[in-house]
């Protein structure tokens, strides 16, 4: 839990995640961030409220069935779903990110994508991807441009681009008109959660050849 | 930081806990007295008390009145998400048993029972007719306290009746448009046009009461 967090994320996003209405990489995004950000945790919440009041307006007078009450009971009788217990761990990945994983930092299968960088993709619905990304302290990401929306949320280490600078919990929003050279402070290597609607086009450095491996 | 909080008067609760049938007192907003007919779930701080008869003695009659108020809610609320009658009855049921097995998770500090029963439906539309995952924030430390302040409360309890009184005031369109957003029918970019709503207050509450569960796990 950081106090220090300065970029965090918007209303429509959190709405939309109260709302339920997010790919699930999004999803996965904001999750992750609440875990390490109790304004926005509040926030949700309070965009939480809104719905608890849509479902409270609903008409009941169409009613269940006879006999719904004592189904239910009957599947009460049968116990509680065993719930998957997040994997232990309890550092650099918040929890909703060590269920992707399936653990901390360590569990991670990098693929190299050049120059020191590497990144896991997280198994996600496709209507939007979420990967986690490994920059070397120091070493910097290809300029490039977004196509749609881009989320990246610092995890470990920290990096700089031309908007500004980004600890751990801070999230950068770009969008298509984003041109930016993301670089790791010299002091850690830096590992973030970035998800995307849309496919990243690196503008140069990272050449065509290294597209088909980036699988998004 | 937490400056809207003065604001909030909590003066009528008191009578509403004294009340034995708190869902036909009369409401006070801001000094004018409401009459609702189904105004009957944010305002009820029993509601509350039902969950904690669940969690601390698997109370069926409780978890009865719960279920009659809340499941044919549950239902409509799916079927306008899009799902047909069969699948959302048996959702609703199974949010419901849900319900019953999370009761040791419920904070009323943060939530009223309305609002918590709905992030237990929605999550199941996501899971059901999105077929999706849904990532949720980390647990705090051991879950909530077995005895919240009664004053924190209601005063939650208060704070969103009076969201949904801001809600029912807001033009037509764009309380028909938040509903929309809310039964899944809006995408994130179409949201963002909704965005301005009167939160601050029911967020400083919030935000209160986190602090207090994070005071308390260290
Ligand atoms: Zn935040």
């Amino acid at each position: 839990m950081s106090n220090k967090i300065k970029h965090h994320l918007t209303d429509d996003l959190l709405m939309a995640y109260a709302a339920g209405s997010l790919p699930e990489a999004f999803d996965l995004m904001v999750a992750t961030h609440l875990s390490l950000c109790d304004h926005c945790r509040a926030r949700a919440e309070s965009f939480d409220a809104i719905g608890g009041c849509v479902l409270q307006d609903q008409e009941a007078s169409a009613g269940m069935s006879d006999g719904s009450l004592a189904a239910t009971m009957a599947m009460i009788a049968k116990g509680a779903p065993i719930a998957k217990p997040s994997p232990p761990g309890c550092s650099v990945l918040p929890a909703p990110l060590r269920d992707y994983v399936g653990g901390d930092v360590n569990a991670i299968r990098w693929r190299s994508i050049g120059m020191g960088v590497k990144q896991a993709i997280l198994p996600t619905t496709r209507d939007a991807s979420a990967r986690l990304l490994f920059i070397p302290a120091g070493a910097a990401v290809p300029d490039h441009s977004h196509h749609g929306t881009e989320l990246t949320m610092v995890l470990q280490g920290a990096f700089s681009d031309e908007v500004d600078h980004f600890a751990r919990g801070d999230v950068e929003i770009a969008d298509e008109d984003l041109h930016h050279t993301p670089t790791a402070d010299i002091t850690e290597d830096c590992i973030c959660l970035a998800v995307t609607d849309a496919p990243l086009k690196f503008s140069k450095l990272m050449p065509r050849l290294f597209q088909p491996f980036l699988r998004i | 930081m937490f400056t809207e909080i003065d604001t909030v008067t909590l003066d009528e609760p008191a009578t509403e806990r004294s009340s034995t049938k708190p869902w036909r007192a009369k409401r006070r907003i801001r000094g004018k007295p409401v009459n609702r007919a189904d105004d009957s779930c944010d305002t009820k701080t029993e509601w509350v008390s039902h969950v904690s008869r669940i969690r601390d003695a698997q109370d069926q009659a409780a978890f009865a009145e719960l279920f009659q108020h809340f499941a044919p809610r549950i239902k409509a609320f799916l079927i306008k998400s899009g799902s047909d009658v069969t699948l959302a009855e048996e959702c609703a049921q199974e949010v419901m048993a849900t319900l019953w097995h999370k009761a040791h998770l419920f904070d009323p500090t943060r939530a009223t029972v309305a609002t918590w029963v709905f992030t237990i439906a929605r999550n199941k539309r996501i899971d059901v007719l999105r077929k999706q995952r849904r990532p949720e924030p980390e647990e705090l430390g051991w879950g909530p306290k077995a005895e919240p302040e009664q004053d924190d409360v209601l005063a939650l309890q208060q704070e969103t009746a009076q969201l949904r009184d801001a809600l029912t005031a807001l033009p037509e369109a764009q309380r028909q448009l938040i509903e929309k957003a809310y039964f899944g029918d809006l995408s994130h970019r179409e949201i963002a046009s909704q965005t301005g709503l009167p939160l601050g207050t029911i967020k400083s509450r919030i935000r209160l009461a986190l602090d207090r569960l994070r005071h308390a796990m260290n």
